[in-house]
């Protein structure tokens, strides 16, 4: 699950469409499979060209959406880039969402890089598919390709004005040869009719009647419904348990006991008691009723405020240097002015508004599932392993996710329902509680983080030491992983733009005790959150202005070599010119150098490069005379390269700007006994409409660059923006996330 | 024996008195328009009309609906037109869409009571109803969108259920 696999995927395909794509695309996707997607089969001459695409003679067009809707739009804006290269008409394609199948490469959703991954792909497939429509009306006419052309969902022949529709010529272009890679012929920006246009997504009417399908709306005739309890302390095996109270309950059928999993948890189900009941309601009453004992495990020793203490004695000593350029140490013996700062992020929760859920049926050794999820192949691979199946005879249905965030790639809700269904012969729809999706996440890390200057007369760094520990998500996999993996290094630890002669990276150890996962935008997080606040503290203490000061840090315009691996790095080369200017962006739109900070009322900035996208926040803090904070204002400028759908790509970082604004203000999990403490939005409270920022306003670059990530990248800059503003504001320096912590006043 | 109307169609229910309602439209009639997202009536995801005013179905407990009027997101409009939903899409507010059918309804339930909502009463409002793509600009947008358009385009009678229920 390592997004360095993302890049080795992406060359895969890369591979499969350079080879031409009709060869690989019809070995990937047999005819057999796009006719049984269409109503008829052999009188319909549907056919082929990729592993995305197909067309039906009466001119339907049919792309497959092979990543899963979570709400940035993705199933409908990767289709509109074929479409747009195949010069259809919107109105007349249909979408078709993919059951989990490896033919598709990766279709982990996750990592912000479907558009990245797919875009040049989709293209492809839209021109090849264009080029054979061209050729075949030709070929009918008998006139020269270069007479014809394609225009919305027709081929026009110039001279004549005779025209062909795209269905009549389906069965003609399906004989033509494919287009070599280097034979495709793409439109021009000019010409595009979708990509760069707001096409509404294909589920906005549908979300807004209540029709659309999410997992936990999923049905099954003869379903029944599970609620589970699960071992509090992570690992903890059963010791007992009664049921005589919770079989008592109307409407509850049976008990299940799910065994523990075996280390290492992975996207295993996490074990427990199941209540199977008519509806959801008794099924939750019932699992009230259970009574369980649990032993306890070697996780009942994690106590959030002592861990805290460990992270920090961890950080406030030297560790494993992960990256040194010049030499920190030197710098520092000169005995020159300093300053250090140690900061904290806890553990975040996920909690997408849509609980994990699934339906799964196992029937004549084959299962059928229906999940919310962004991983329907790890669906695949884990249903098969807890049923001891054959991944083949595992068939996943994609819903639609109310919310993934990350916590959807991991399937071990489904799981569940697979092993349930197993156990009492029906299909099993298992919903999830808040308090069990809060309660049992795969958390985002909690972090300590030591940051240390030497500075000269301007008070600009001449040496830089940045040191970090957190237990690392890889220990999913590996439960003896202590470290953080390159991976999460390479999220804004590593690959420090800064213009500084002396710069150390160092990462301490660190041992897991909650499951840990990757949560929107990652290690970024914790990584801005100390790297943009220091820099702040560092503009503070020199009295000079955070934007002049940043730019000044992060020096001249250039590209930094950051060794790593080599199609990425040519692809998406580190350019700081695209930070700065991104910065310039977002301190001009928010009117920085006129909006000077009053009591109470200041702006503050950030930042950070993610996902291969460059991005800057400016947020505007007022802050009364109780403490309570509002953000009325905030103007993030983003180069992201090239941008498919400009509404649904400010879309996302409008609502990064939410989600950073959860984890500055309010967010924290914690654990006492090895039992997290929170279960519900009382307890763990995410930004609700008036907590949230009021406004904000997204600055896109206009750029021919490669697209990269916009999902994620809008997360990380947020909460030092709005702690830098803080400051600046109150003269309250938070180095301890959550500020509802701190008393501002 | 507990009878209720449900987006105007009459319905009766002999199960637990107590089973939220919520529970009943789910997985008893299959209106699956309305979320579940707590259980507490912290999140709004649940929010149906019940006698006209906004409610969290997760908290009203079935003889609680007895003889009463049930309207959920299905049941708003009967092409799903009303301007509460022209202006969500209008506005693009959906991202992952599972919240919105509950911020549709409690917004549906504010502009009845007061049309012209200003920040605050917005607010007020609308606090209830969590979204954690972080639509609430958009929400906030579309609310004083529709508040703007003619409410007559929506045929309201006496109880406040929309005119074209069955």
């Amino acid at each position: 699950m390592n997004r360095i696999e993302l890049v080795s995927r992406r060359t895969f395909l890369g591979g499969m469409f350079s080879a031409g794509a009709l060869v690989l695309g019809a070995r990937l996707l047999p005819i057999e499979a796009l006719a049984s997607m269409s109503k008829g089969s052999t009188d319909h001459a549907a056919w082929n060209p990729s592993v995305y695409l197909g067309l039906e003679t009466d001119g339907t067009v049919i792309i497959v959406a092979h990543r899963s809707e979570m709400g940035t739009g993705i199933r409908s804006v990767l289709p509109t880039v074929l479409a747009d290269e195949l010069d259809a008409d919107w109105k007349r394609v249909k979408i078709e969402q993919a059951l989990g199948d490896a033919k598709y490469g990766s279709q982990n959703t996750d990592g912000s890089c479907s558009i990245r991954d797919f875009y040049d792909a989709m293209r492809e497939a839209g021109a090849s598919a264009r080029m054979m429509l061209i050729g075949a009306a030709a070929e009918k006419w008998g006139v020269p390709v270069a007479e014809c052309k394609a225009q919305n969902h027709e081929i026009v022949h110039a001279g004549s004005g005779r025209k062909l529709g795209y269905g009549e010529l389906a069965a003609l272009a399906a004989k033509q040869t494919v287009p070599k890679k280097e034979e495709l012929k793409f439109k021009s920006a000019a010409e595009y009719r979708y990509i760069g246009k707001d096409v509404p997504t294909v589920d906005r009417a549908d979300i807004c009647a209540g029709k659309g399908v999410f997992g936990i709306d999923a049905q099954m005739p003869g379903m029944v419904y599970a609620s589970i309890v699960r071992s509090p302390v992570l690992g903890g095996k059963m010791k007992s348990y009664d049921d005589k109270e919770a079989r008592a309950v109307r409407g509850v059928q049976q008990t299940v006991v799910l065994p523990g999993f075996t280390p290492p948890h992975g996207f295993k189900a996490l074990g427990g008691v199941a209540v199977i009941a008519d509806n959801t309601w008794a099924a939750m009453k019932g699992r009230e009723k259970l009574k369980v004992e649990w032993e306890t495990s070697e996780h009942a020793s994690y106590d959030s405020a002592k861990y805290k203490q460990s992270l920090l004695e961890t950080v406030r000593k030297p560790q494993k240097v992960v990256r040194n350029v010049g030499d920190v140490d030197a710098e520092f013996a000169k005995g020159g002015k300093t300053h250090e700062a140690e900061y904290y992020v806890p553990h975040q929760s996920h909690a997408p508004m849509e609980p994990p859920a699934a339906v799964a049926e196992f029937k004549d050794g084959k299962a059928v599932i229906y999940a919310a999820t962004q991983n329907p192949q790890a669906v695949q691979d884990t249903v098969a392993t807890a049923l001891g199946i054959d991944k083949k005879n595992v068939e996943c249905h994609v819903t639609l996710l109310g919310g993934g965030f990350g916590r959807k790639s991991k399937p071990d809700y489904v799981a569940e329902a697979a092993l349930l269904s197993k156990a009492v012969g029906k299909p099993v729809k298992v919903t999830w509680s808040r308090e069990d999706d809060i309660g049992f996440d795969y958390y985002h890390t909690v972090s300590a983080l030591y940051l240390k200057a030497a500075l000269d007369e301007k008070g600009r760094p001449t040496a830089w030491l940045q040191r970090s520990a957190f237990p690392s998500m890889m220990s999913t996999f590996s439960p003896a992983a202590t470290s953080a993996s390159a991976g999460e290094l390479g999220m804004g630890w590593t690959d420090l733009p800064f213009d500084i002669v002396n710069h150390r990276a160092e990462n301490g150890p660190a041992q897991h005790h909650v499951r840990l996962g990757w949560m929107r935008s990652v290690a970024n997080i914790q990584h801005a959150f100390a790297i943009h606040s220091f820099v702040d503290e560092l503009a503070q203490l020199a009295k000079r202005d955070a934007v002049e000061y940043l730019l000044d840090v992060l020096g001249p315009s250039r590209q930094i070599d950051l060794q790593a691996p080599s199609r990425l790095a040519q692809k998406y080369p580190l350019d700081t010119g695209r930070l700065r200017r991104v910065i310039e962006l977002a301190a001009e739109r928010s009117n920085w150098a006129k909006k000077k900070p009053t009591k109470g009322r200041a702006l503050g900035i950030a930042a950070h490069r993610s996902f291969l996208s460059y991005v800057a926040a400016v947020v505007e803090v007022e802050v009364d005379n109780s403490g309570k904070i509002r953000i009325p204002r905030v103007d993030i400028a983003v180069d992201a390269g090239k941008v498919i759908n400009p509404d649904r790509v400010k879309s996302q970082f409008e609502g990064a700007a939410v989600f950073g604004a959860t984890i500055a203000l309010m967010g924290e999990i914690t654990a006492e006994g090895g039992v997290i403490q929170q279960s519900n939005f009382h307890d763990y409270p995410v930004a609700r409409i008036n907590e949230a920022p009021l406004v904000t306003h997204v600055h896109l670059v206009p750029s021919d660059a490669p697209p990269a990530g916009v999902g994620e990248p809008g997360v990380p800059p947020i909460s030092p923006a709005i702690c830098n503003a803080v400051f600046a504001a109150t003269g309250k320096r938070i180095r301890e996330l959550p500020i509802k912590n701190h008393k501002l006043v | 024996m507990i009878r209720l109307k449900v987006n105007g169609v009459s319905r009766q229910f002999d199960g637990d008195p107590n089973m939220p309602l919520l529970w009943f439209l789910r997985d008893e009639l299959r209106l699956t328009g309305t979320k579940f997202g707590c259980g507490m009536g912290l999140c709004g995801a649940c929010t149906v009309h019940l006698n006209g005013s906004a409610v969290r179905s997760c908290q009203t407990l079935m003889q609680g609906a007895a003889d009463k009027e049930v309207v959920t997101i299905e049941g708003l409009h009967p092409k799903a037109e009303h301007p509460v939903q022209q202006a969500w899409q209008q506005a693009n507010v959906p991202q992952c869409g599972y919240c919105q059918t509950g911020q549709i309804m409690q917004a549906a339930a504010l502009l009845k009571q007061k049309p012209k909502p200003t920040d605050a009463d917005i607010d007020t409002a609308m606090k209830g109803n969590i979204c954690r793509c972080g639509t609430y600009q958009r929400i906030r947008e579309a609310i004083k969108s529709a508040a703007n358009k003619a409410p007559a385009s929506v045929p309201t009678n006496r109880s406040g259920r929309t005119g074209g229920e069955q």
